[in-house]
């Protein structure tokens, strides 16, 4: 017997009803949608029982079929994601996965994003987040198991349906079979009769991967129509009745308050004005249309006054990232060391002067730079509930927040999390780096819905930022040239323990990783961080650690071979050597460029050129990446990038290029281009006029091979960023006969 | 009131007359398809045609368009040239997080109806809105491929 389990009312609330709901195991399809007959399924017995007896029924996240899967009348199957969509695919990839094992095609699939819940926390079985590249490759076997469930329930209602054995039927996309008899039964007509069966007592079989007929082929994504016409709806174009439009003025500073508004009357006064607002740390106004608030808050002249007691990172009136770049080069400290091998200081005691190098490496501070601008609605109901619209990746933690912010608790409130117009590591939570808190004041105190949208500018001063660091080489070769050691030492804060604002204890993973973890087999080394505090706010940005230390490393290796007399490829292989896999990755990566050429040499259009190499390890995946540069009027020109990446095992290798060629732009543009600058406390730049990002004509033309080794599953939205910066510092040390040693390499004189 | 022409249809509006269009599109016509991403007319996310021609409506008053034919991604694909356009961002898999791309495509349609054979410069040169998740190579691709220009481009391998 299988009692039915209520679904996690969270979804109840947040999906269209249309018909009254009954206390029945049809009273799900009520909730699902007017139309939908929903594919039903109990839980196992012992959960049931447990439940019954009044124990607190202990959900296993990704096993509750109806929380994910509806099947419509007309055969369209929803589904809702774990993870949110913000343009790395990953709604076609959850797709084809439970597809693959439903047997359905994933072009049928209807993809939102599922409401908060303990069904949803699938990474793991315990996290629900989008990011460190985890979506796919932590919920791969979850999903497929959620699709093979569906599956094995549809045979059993085909099974009754058509008096045959369930071991008599198979199913073809869409459809359950019976062979003998040459009858079969659609899974639309099917799902009402599976919802009265009992669940699947025995996990299901999964299929042999030989059989795949979606996984791992070039699935077309199911959002793009949508996204090329306008109708996709993202978190700025929430609207609901009776909405008021909010924008806000932050501090210049972070940390400083509001001492008065010197022309509020003048500002309330304003054509459309609502109201005026004094917030923590800004000044809002409300209005019934975004222009008015926005025009009026921009008019405000505020006088920001320090804070007098303690607050969240307060930005100092001194500081420039000129000086603090000056001061993370020679600041003097403990140094935490994170890996060691071999003995580094016989190393180069025995390389000796002649044989070692030394050399300090920058990095900057970078925005996000999605190009949709956060914004958050609130709307407090009369039923004494919260639902609120923001972009996000932790629906959860943010519900937690909201939770505490609005003084509800967490049941009486819906987080809804719409597309993502970008994300790069810029929707988790961050203090004081997200609108929400500001969106449920304000909704509070004017008693109606109230949008907040922060302007690019506010953004960019409220962007919590990639983290800038120094980092300290010194190198030793040996008496063939070959690297015989590498001392990193960097200077920087991590994300992790900044966005805690305090120290974890041991060595924040998040600000060595890709100092630390490189897979050469390199005898000596030693890898290590002295603290320094952030006077910013820092975040998470694609491919977090990755992002800059693949650069210094890869960027240093260059220069210990340049030490050695050696050719960087040869180096590279020498230090792989008994890697297979990673061997077979850079044989890929220089194969796919026609062979290794580093230059500089004359091309077809008389340009002089060099190819610098390069490669990562990040997020449980490999690459090794190949730019060709050249340089005129000091800018320098990326024209082709080739990229080798082994995620292990794949799903959707179009989504792979498409992400590859993505993390290339913002490789290249964290490289050519960006810096988050400050001086006197305050940001040089707050809109791209001001903060540049890679612009069409500076795209290189993007070359992908992916290999799959068959180890295990890796990431794929940040793995192909980090080769990316090193393999053109590279190029244009090698063009140039000078060290690139800091980003952004901007404009060479 | 302002009378406005969007998408074909007469629409009276009650708006400041130096209102940026792109506000009066999403807030006062509920036309949410243009978006905001600067406001300073630097990265083209809120590209409407203007009598056919390319405009970044953030920085554009209403009232400088009053008496145009204004046309917004909602009703691209009413345009001949615009339907190829959706078609080929399909075809080509363009857009990822899709922010940018309601203003892609209609700068892509306004290149095409004036130049229904446009030179590699010429999509250069046209082609200048900001895509933060780089799919510049794809959109190059869709629109070479609208153009009937040789598939060179390579974004793949």
């Amino acid at each position: 017997m299988t009692e039915w389990t209520p679904l996690d009312p969270a979804l109840a609330k947040v999906l269209p009803t249309g018909e009254p709901v009954n206390v029945s195991r049809r009273g799900f399809l009520g909730a699902a949608s007017a139309s939908a007959l929903v594919l039903g399924f109990g839980l196992p017995v012992g959960a049931a029982r447990a439940q019954a007896a009044g124990a607190a029924p202990a959900v296993v996240p990704g096993t509750r079929v109806p929380a994910f899967l509806a099947i419509n009348p007309d055969g369209t199957i929803r589904l809702q994601s774990p993870f949110a969509e913000g343009g790395q695919g990953v709604w076609t990839a959850m797709a084809q996965i439970v597809g693959e094992e439903l047997d359905a095609d994933p072009a049928t699939f209807v993809v939102e994003n599922a409401p908060t819940g303990p069904d949803y926390q699938v990474i793991n079985g315990k996290m629900r987040i989008t990011g460190g590249s985890m979506s796919v490759r932590s919920s791969y076997d979850t999903m497929r198991r959620l699709g093979a469930s569906a599956r094995a329930m549809l045979i059993q209602a085909a099974a009754q349906r058509l008096s045959v054995p369930a071991s008599a039927l198979s199913t073809q996309p869409g459809r359950v079979v019976h062979q003998a008899s040459g009858r079969s039964l659609s899974y639309a007509e099917l799902a009402p009769h599976a919802l009265d069966l009992p669940a699947p007592t025995t996990p299901p079989t999964l299929k042999d991967p030989k059989d795949f007929r979606w996984i791992g082929k070039p699935q077309a994504r199911l959002d793009v129509r949508a996204k090329s016409t306008g109708k996709a709806q993202f978190a700025i174009d929430s609207k609901v009745d009776g909405m008021l439009h909010a924008a806000v003025q932050h501090a210049p500073r972070l940390g400083l308050a509001v001492g008065k508004i010197r022309n509020e009357a003048a500002v309330k006064a304003m054509k459309g004005v609502h109201s005026v607002h004094v917030l923590d740390g800004a000044v809002a106004v409300v209005a019934p249309r975004f222009w008015h608030a926005r025009r009026a808050v921009e008019a405000a002249q505020v006088d920001w006054v320090e804070p007098t007691g303690a607050s969240y990172r307060p930005m100092p009136a001194t500081f420039s990232t000129a000086d603090h770049a000056a001061h993370l080069a020679t600041v003097q400290g403990t140094e935490e060391v994170a890996e060691t091998a071999g003995d580094v200081a016989k190393a180069f005691a025995d390389a000796g002067a002649k044989g070692t190098l030394s050399a300090t490496y920058h990095s900057q501070y970078l925005n996000h730079a999605q190009l949709e601008p956060p914004s958050a609605l609130a709307r407090f109901n009369a039923d004494g509930t919260l639902d609120m619209w923001f972009p996000n990746q932790a629906p959860d933690m943010f519900l937690a927040e909201v939770a505490k912010v609005s003084g509800l608790p967490p049941e009486k409130i819906r987080i809804h999390s719409p597309l993502l117009g970008g994300f790069f590591g810029r929707h988790f939570l961050y203090p004081k780096g997200n609108p929400y808190p500001q969106a449920i004041e304000l909704a509070k105190r004017v008693n109606a819905p109230v949008k907040l949208i922060w302007t690019r500018e506010e953004e960019f001063l409220r962007d919590p930022l990639r983290p800038m660091a120094a980092v300290r080489f010194r190198g030793a070769v040996d008496a063939n040239g070959m690297p015989l050691a590498i001392e990193a030492v960097s200077a920087t804060e991590g994300p992790r323990e900044g966005i805690a604002d305090k120290r974890s204890g041991e060595i924040d993973p998040t600000a060595l990783e890709g100092l630390a973890g490189k897979s050469y087999a390199l005898p000596n080394k030693r890898i290590a961080q002295i603290f320094v505090k952030s006077p910013t706010t820092v975040a998470y940005w694609r491919s977090v650690g990755n992002s800059m230390n693949d650069f210094f490393y890869e960027a240093f290796l260059d220069e210990l071979a340049d030490k050695g007399g050696q050719d960087p490829y040869a180096v590279r292989l020498h230090l792989l050597s008994g890697n297979a896999r990673l061997t077979t990755l850079l044989k890929a990566v220089v194969d796919l460029s026609g062979g290794w050429k580093r230059g500089p040499f004359t091309a077809p259009d008389g340009t002089t050129r060099a190819r610098g190499m390069a490669m990562a390890s990040p997020f449980g995946t490999q690459t090794a990446a190949i730019a060709e540069v050249s340089i005129a009027d000091g800018q320098v020109k990326v024209h082709d990038v080739w990229q080798a990446i082994d995620p292990g095992s794949i799903v959707n290798p179009a989504i792979i290029t498409a992400q590859v060629n993505s993390a290339v732009a913002l490789g290249l543009s964290q490289a050519l281009i960006e810096e988050a600058a400050y001086k006197n406390g305050e940001r040089v730049a707050r809109n791209f006029d001001g903060y540049p990002i890679l612009t069409p004509d500076r795209m290189p033309r993007v070359h992908v091979r992916i290999v799959e080794s068959g180890e295990k599953m890796g990431g794929i939205g940040e793995p192909g960023l980090p080769a990316v910066p090193p393999a053109v510092a590279n190029a244009v040390s090698r063009l140039r006969g000078q060290r690139v040693r800091t980003l952004p390499i901007g404009t060479l004189s | 009131m302002i009378e406005l022409t969007v998408n074909g249809q007469k629409r009276q509006i009650d708006a400041d007359g130096d209102t940026p269009l792109l506000w009066v599109l999403r807030d006062d016509l509920g036309m949410t398809g243009t978006k905001y991403g600067c406001g300073i007319a630097q990265c083209g996310a809120c590209s409407v045609m203007i009598d056919g021609t390319v405009t970044r409506s953030c920085v554009t008053p209403v009232e400088s368009v009053a008496s145009a034919q204004i046309t917004t991604i909602e009703a691209v694909e009413a345009d001949p040239v615009g339907a190829r356009v959706v078609e080929a961002w399909v075809k080509h898999q363009v857009p990822q997080c899709g922010y940018c791309q309601s203003g892609q495509v209609m700068a892509a349609t306004s290149l095409l109806k004036q130049k229904a054979k446009p030179s590699d410069a010429d999509v250069e040169a046209a082609m200048t809105n900001l895509c933060r998740c780089g799919t510049y190579n794809a959109i190059k691709a869709a629109v070479r491929d609208v153009a009937g220009l040789a598939a060179t481009q390579e974004h793949g391998a």
